[in-house]
């Protein structure tokens, strides 16, 4: 399974690097949500300022949807899907390779939002590891129920639309730990983020599992 | 080229009685009355919509067998079809391939996918003419020959028992062609069973041992006739 899983984000990872994709049209979309954000609530600043955790985790959550569709578009054409189930690969391998490729696109895409975040709402940036553990946390748990939900709507032709309408509301958890772990970090009280960090551990913890056993099933059935 | 585990497999490579496969609602197979040996070359024919690439992957597990019995490679696809898959090569109307990826790429990831070891990978892009400067092309700026190339070296890379093939000589020069022809020999000869859907008969009857004809989704015990006996069948 980890052989498969590595196999998967090996390959997903150099598709990324060949095409670019996230480089060229995810993170300019997230950098214009948080520019659109900034323009909408300029005017004041405290709001802004306060108002940093959330936007910077919807602008996150917005990028993630693309990186995830775009995940399961490179296996829709050209038969691909059904290479990949020829392939003998384990279907939990396949799940935890796109799960694992996702994340490492979305770190670094949230490492660049960081920075504009910094650059734009001229945030300071306090409580480091609080901020590093959230974020990896989170991002597990967009990956993976954004990869379960992802493979659901795959065989769709409505898949574009379908995706955001199951998944968003399922990550509203995800977005409200992130969000006060970060306010939590930011404000200086890191204490009052950690049982956040652990509700959404549970998350991730939770959606690992049942894309480890749900996730061939669905790939059999989109 | 090796001997696959094909040839040691007891009992035919494939056992239909009665299989039923639904698209939907429609039976695009509606009674699939079929036994093939070990090391056989066989054609498929019959017209467009007939059910050859419904009968192509219903052996290849893809497509759920609703009815009869079915039994490929040993294993019994009504129970489960997963299992007979890695162990199938399907060569179809889509490539299977990652456009951005260059054909090493590409052949290298299906090939230890299947387990198969670098060897391997270097053997088949060498046998398909792809270990020069096509290896490190991205597949999207190949032709449709090269991209039909590129598939047959992942799957030939895999080594699969049962090899299913549509419409192989599609898109391929005279070249390519007659490469596809020695490839399935060679896969024949080191134990390999083939099952080939075409619409070039000439070509594919000089290849086959046994020509199978479907109709509306089925097959009869008496349309499988030895190619010999099929007009322009050298065997």
């Amino acid at each position: 399974m980890i052989h498969d899983a590595l196999l998967i984000a090996g390959k997903d990872l150099r598709l990324e690097l060949r095409s670019r994709v996230a480089l060229n049209q995810v993170l300019p979309f997230a950098l214009l949500v948080l520019v659109l954000f900034a323009f909408a609530l300029d005017p004041d600043k405290s709001v802004l300022t306060e108002a940093t955790p959330g936007l910077y985790w919807i602008a996150v959550l917005f990028s993630a949807l693309l990186a995830l569709q775009r995940s399961f578009a490179i296996e829709s054409t050209d038969g691909n899907r059904d290479a990949l189930r020829l392939s003998g690969l384990d279907p939990a391998g396949i799940f935890l390779g796109k799960v694992l490729a996702v994340s490492v696109q979305l770190v670094v895409l949230e490492a660049l939002l960081g920075v504009g975040v910094v650059v734009l709402y001229t945030s300071r940036i306090d409580g480091w590891v609080l901020l590093a553990v959230t974020s990896v946390i989170a991002t597990a748990s967009i990956a993976a129920a954004g990869t379960l939900y992802g493979v659901v709507a795959a065989g769709l032709r409505v898949r574009e639309t379908l995706l955001p309408l199951l998944l968003l509301p399922v990550l509203a958890p995800v977005l409200i730990g992130s969000t006060r772990a970060f306010e939590a970090a930011l404000n200086g009280s890191p204490s009052e983020g950690w049982p956040w960090v652990g509700l959404m551990s549970i998350f991730a913890s939770l959606y690992v599992v049942a894309g480890i056993f749900g996730f061939g099933p669905l790939l059999e059935e989109s | 080229m090796e001997q696959t585990s094909a040839a040691l497999t007891s009992g035919p490579v494939v056992h239909l009685r009665g299989a039923v496969a639904l698209l939907g609602r429609f039976p695009a197979l509606a009674g699939v009355d079929l036994d093939i040996d070990a090391r056989r070359i066989v054609l498929l024919r019959g017209a467009n919509g007939a059910g050859k690439t419904t009968l192509l992957r219903t052996l290849a597990g893809l497509v759920p067998v609703a009815g009869g019995d079915a039994v490929v490679l040993g294993v019994d696809l009504v129970a489960d079809p997963r299992p007979v898959r890695h162990r199938v090569g399907m060569l179809g109307h889509a490539t299977g391939l990652y456009d951005e990826l260059t054909v090493g790429d590409n052949v290298r990831f299906w090939a230890r996918a299947a387990g198969a070891n670098p060897t391997d990978v270097e053997q088949a892009l060498s046998r398909l003419g792809l270990d020069g400067r096509l290896r490190s092309v991205a597949v999207g700026r190949l032709s449709a020959g090269q991209r039909r190339r590129t598939s047959l070296a992942c799957l030939i890379a895999r080594r699969p028992e049962l090899w299913l093939l549509d419409e192989p000589h599609a898109g391929l020069d005279q070249e390519g062609r007659d490469l596809v022809d020695a490839l399935v020999r060679e896969a024949v000869s080191a134990g390999a069973t083939v099952v080939l859907s075409s619409h070039e008969l000439d070509r594919s009857l000089q290849l086959a041992d046994t020509v199978v004809t479907i109709a509306g989704g089925i097959v009869r015990p008496d349309s499988i006739l030895p190619a010999d006996q099929i007009d322009g069948g050298a065997r």
